[in-house]
């Protein structure tokens, strides 16, 4: 029997509780009375993989079971979610790589020999092929990568973009053209948590920049609330609306399928249990691995890290048309990433680990790390935040200004140059966004090498444009002053000095709420 | 009279290039070939030459590089050992000298050319090109190229020095020492920006800061249609007067290639083995204004194909490979020139409200002091000076 998310009020007889901290984490002594957030534990997993995959590709939802839906001499065309998914990284095998499998085995049953199988990585960096090969599989990668047909989708190849029309909008729907003039689109996906699949998979991650443009903007942004849920989403009502339109002109087989939150795989799986069921041996594995971390060079605790694998199980697999699929997959990530909160509070404290969607295998600067707390935790929520209008946000990381050049480089140019400017996402768009992302350089290596596109810091920082929108006040536990500076946030070596810094927003006795991530919870405010 | 004289020591020459980069207070210190004397006042029994109490004298990137033994051996047939430094010059005449009654305050162009050798003006001379004299080592006077490198006419680290008709120009009522002080520097800058040849909406990029590049984007400003002036600045002072002076964009040094690349629209590649990146693309116009490898190899860098690279002030050795493959025109900026009015304009621009401010932060030394004047000159930047000056009338 699992158990569902908790909530905890810290009294004196409360362990110091962990938090995560870029590389590391520390043990926090929180205030007496501030609200400890844990996520659910596990769903049951399910007992067959390729079984569930099979029962789901043979009896869809609103849809023909995928085999009727082939045909010799057509155009198939499969598109996957990119690297940004899941986090941590899946271990071999990946669920992806096991769907793929099972829909080429279909299709070679059926004598379908024009199959193309497409990264749907939208403006994010391409894969490299040990990347590539992770996510299908050694199989597939070996037969179809060499002859072209595995390949990353390039949103910036103007001859294999098709403009399908606009939504009643006013929104341009312009796609991968392979994908878009294929007989049969089956998208293969992975849902971590509320905000990915649906519409969102074609109609974003096979796009291109003029597609994207059109809810990837700080308005759009303010007005998602929450990004986890779809159904009061402006960028998610935009993304709808694209992806019904592009269903007019192609048909779209949707897979998707949930995980369970084993994000840390041995020995770091102490991290998800909670601090005061720590054994022993829990807690000498915690001191040990913090000593550890302490004395380590910068380069080995990124590798110790980011050469981690979770052993996710699969906690469902749905095919069909998108909607329905995506509804069902909606209620599963639910099922085990909510929990309840009963109000919200003064202040919220998050800890931001290492890894978001957008540093695989690559270092978080400080724009990343202001996206994954401020974007993807703070909006972790249904209803309302979990820290009312004009709270604070008291958030860990040591925002080391280590940007990666080869896969960050348009990053240091928005650092250095934009946020020095301003840092109101309302305002860097109109001035600077087309700037970066038509900028040849950025374009170039974002086609040719493994950069994110141009554009993409300035994705992070709409991301975060509700926060800076809802809250007070932004307080970096930890964190380099002069990037929090640079970026319009203070910061405070410890919890003590935020909360005194923070009294002058939300007074001396806030009421706090501390969300306890990773892995991933979905706060229902009530 | 006091005067600070510079005199041939190879051990100190030699101390100052193996130590300097690594403890650049003994450049100004026990490595300096320079020491203070007491001398009989210069003069030149000639034609043309007269007696010149120094009001204030400059302490210029050059006299430091003199200094520091980091002047290239190409100059050493230029100067007449021992000598005065100081180039940068005003003062008060003792005598009648032409049209200029005795007491007139003058600034000095420091150049000495075939007029103040008693010389047949040579091929550049006579198009008034002065500043490219081919006599600057015979005549009347020993060899020199300016006055403040000649043994015979003394130098502006002094009480008193020779100068003639032909480098004087009278400093006009209202103008403070300190702003006349800023001519010759003004004047080298708008020689400077005369070279650049800038066409009109040009990009172009300074790299420094300091006097000489902050002078020189005031004078790219004022006297061409340049578009985008990005300058390179390492401290906030400058940063400020770099926009005061006219600076579309000032940037670190770190961010320079970066931020040109992005304004460009440039490409930027990365050799490998620790070499230096560069744009393929970039400003049209680039100027050395530090005179290091790394300030010539970052204009040299982030010029575009057949763009140009000034060099203002005395170059550093770097890799041309640039100035090779992408056509680079690298051409060269000294002193000022006659004949071009380089000193009328000059006079002109230093009455800009910005100029003004900027003379008031002149700092002035004593002769005696002159290894703080110096430690500070070479610190400039850091600690928020732009020019540094000997004043001899001051005894504290």
């Amino acid at each position: 029997m699992t158990r569902p998310g908790f909530v905890l009020e810290v009294d004196d007889r409360t362990p110091p509780l962990l938090v995560h901290e870029g590389l590391g984490f520390r043990l926090e002594e929180f205030p007496q009375g501030t609200r400890v957030v844990y996520p659910p534990e596990s769903l049951p997993t399910v007992p067959d993989v390729d079984e569930a995959i099979r029962e789901a590709l043979d009896n869809p939802v609103d849809s023909e079971p995928l085999r009727e839906l082939m045909f010799p001499g057509m155009r198939l065309t499969i598109a996957f979610d990119d690297l940004s998914l899941p986090l941590p990284t899946m271990k071999a095998p990946d669920i992806r790589g096991r769907i793929i499998e099972q829909v080429l085995t279909i299709a070679a049953e059926k004598g379908v020999d024009d199959v193309e199988i497409i990264a749907a990585l939208a403006l994010h960096r391409r894969m490299t092929d040990a990347e590539m090969k992770h996510i299908v599989g050694e199989r597939v990668f070996r037969s179809f990568a060499p002859q072209g047909l595995l390949y990353n989708h390039d949103a910036e190849d103007r001859s294999n973009l098709e403009h399908m029309g606009m939504t009643d909008k006013g929104e341009d729907v312009e796609i991968n053209k392979r994908a878009a003039t294929s007989d049969l689109l089956v998208y293969v996906n992975v849902n971590l948590v509320a905000m990915d699949g649906g519409h969102k998979s074609v109609g974003i991650g096979l796009a291109s920049y003029k597609s994207i443009k059109h809810h990837h903007n700080a308005k759009t942004m303010v007005h998602s609330r929450s990004f986890m849920d779809h159904k009061h989403s402006e960028m998610h009502s935009s993304a709808w609306r694209m992806g019904r339109l592009i269903g007019e002109h192609v048909k779209v087989f949707q897979i998707e399928t949930t995980l369970d939150n084993e994000v840390f795989g041995k020995p770091y799986d102490t991290l998800l249990k909670r601090e005061w069921e720590w054994s022993l041996r829990d807690q000498a594995t915690v001191l040990g691995l913090r000593r550890g971390l302490a004395v380590a060079p910068q380069k080995m605790r990124h590798k110790m890290f980011h050469d981690l694998r979770s052993n996710y199980g699969l906690t469902g697999v749905t095919a069909g048309a998108v909607e329905p699929v995506h509804e069902l997959t909606v209620q599963r990530v639910h099922q085990q990433q909510r929990v309840k909160v009963e109000g919200q509070s003064d202040v919220m404290v998050m800890g931001v680990p290492y890894l978001g969607p957008y540093n695989v295998n690559s270092t978080m600067n400080p724009i990343l790390a202001a996206c994954m707390g401020l974007g993807y935790y703070f909006n972790s929520y249904l209803r309302q935040p979990v820290v009312r209008e004009g709270g604070v946000a008291i958030l860990y990381h040591p925002l080391d200004e280590g940007f990666n050049t080869l896969t960050h480089p348009s990053y240091v140019d928005f650092y250095e140059e934009v946020l020095a400017d301003t840092t109101d996402p309302a305002l860097i768009g109109p001035k600077f966004e087309e700037q970066f992302a038509t900028d040849p350089w950025y374009v170039h290596l974002y086609r040719t090498s493994n950069a994110y596109h141009g554009v993409h810091p300035f994705y992070m920082w709409y991301w975060i444009a509700h926060a800076l929108d809802h809250l007070g006040d932004v307080i970096w536990v930890g964190g380099n002053p002069k990037a929090a500076a640079r970026m319009g946030f203070r910061s405070a070596s410890s919890l003590r000095d935020a909360l005194e810094m923070a009294s002058s927003t939300v007074g001396p006795s806030p009421s706090i709420t501390y969300l306890r991530n990773p892995p991933h919870l979905l706060a229902d405010v009530r | 009279m006091l005067a600070l004289e510079m005199y041939r020591s190879v051990a100190k020459t030699a101390l100052g290039k193996v130590a300097g980069g690594r403890m650049p207070l003994l450049l100004t210190g026990a490595a300096a070939p320079l020491r203070m004397v007491t001398l009989d006042p210069p003069k030149v029994e000639h034609d043309g030459w007269a007696r010149l109490k120094v009001s204030l004298s400059g302490i210029c990137g050059s006299d430091l590089g003199m200094l520091s033994g980091k002047t290239s051996l190409y100059f050493q047939p230029l100067v007449s050992l021992p000598f005065v430094p100081g180039h940068e010059i005003v003062g008060e005449l003792l005598d009648p000298c032409g049209d200029l009654d005795a007491g007139t305050r003058v600034v000095v162009d420091p150049v000495l050319t075939c007029a103040a050798r008693g010389l047949e003006a040579c091929e550049a001379c006579a198009r008034g090109e002065t500043n490219r004299c081919s006599r600057i080592t015979v005549g009347d006077i020993s060899a020199g190229l300016q006055t403040g490198f000649c043994h015979d006419t003394g130098g502006g680290w002094s009480q008193q020095l020779s100068v003639h008709r032909s480098q004087l120009h009278a400093v006009p009522d209202g103008y403070s020492d300190e702003q006349a002080l800023l001519v010759e520097p003004v004047a080298c800058a708008v020689h400077t920006a005369r070279r650049a040849a800038v066409e009109p909406g040009d990009r172009v990029l300074v790299s420094g800061a300091g006097a000489v590049g902050l002078l020189a984007t005031l004078a790219l400003r004022e006297l061409t249609d340049a578009g985008e002036i990005v300058v390179v600045a390492k401290h906030a002072h400058q940063r400020e007067l770099a926009l005061e002076f006219g600076a579309t964009e000032v940037v670190a040094p770190s961010e320079t290639l970066r931020r040109i690349r992005r304004a460009t629209s440039a490409f930027m590649l990365e050799p490998e083995m620790m070499a230096s990146p560069y744009l393929l693309g970039g400003v049209d116009v680039a100027l050395d204004a530090v005179g290091s490898k790394e300030s010539l190899q970052t204009c040299l860098h982030a010029t575009r194909a057949g763009g140009r690279v000034v060099l203002s002030g005395m170059p550093a050795t770097a890799d041309l490979s640039a100035a090779w493959f992408r056509e680079l025109e690298v051409v060269g900026t000294y002193a000022s020139s006659r004949g071009s009015g380089d000193f009328a304009t000059a006079l002109d621009l230093v009455g800009h409200d910005g100029m003004c401010r900027l003379a008031k932060t002149v700092a002035p030394y004593p002769l005696h002091r002159w290894r703080e004047a110096l430690d500070h000159a070479q610190s400039a930047g850091r600690l928020g000076t732009v020019k540094v000056a000997f004043d001899p009338r001051r005894t504290n």
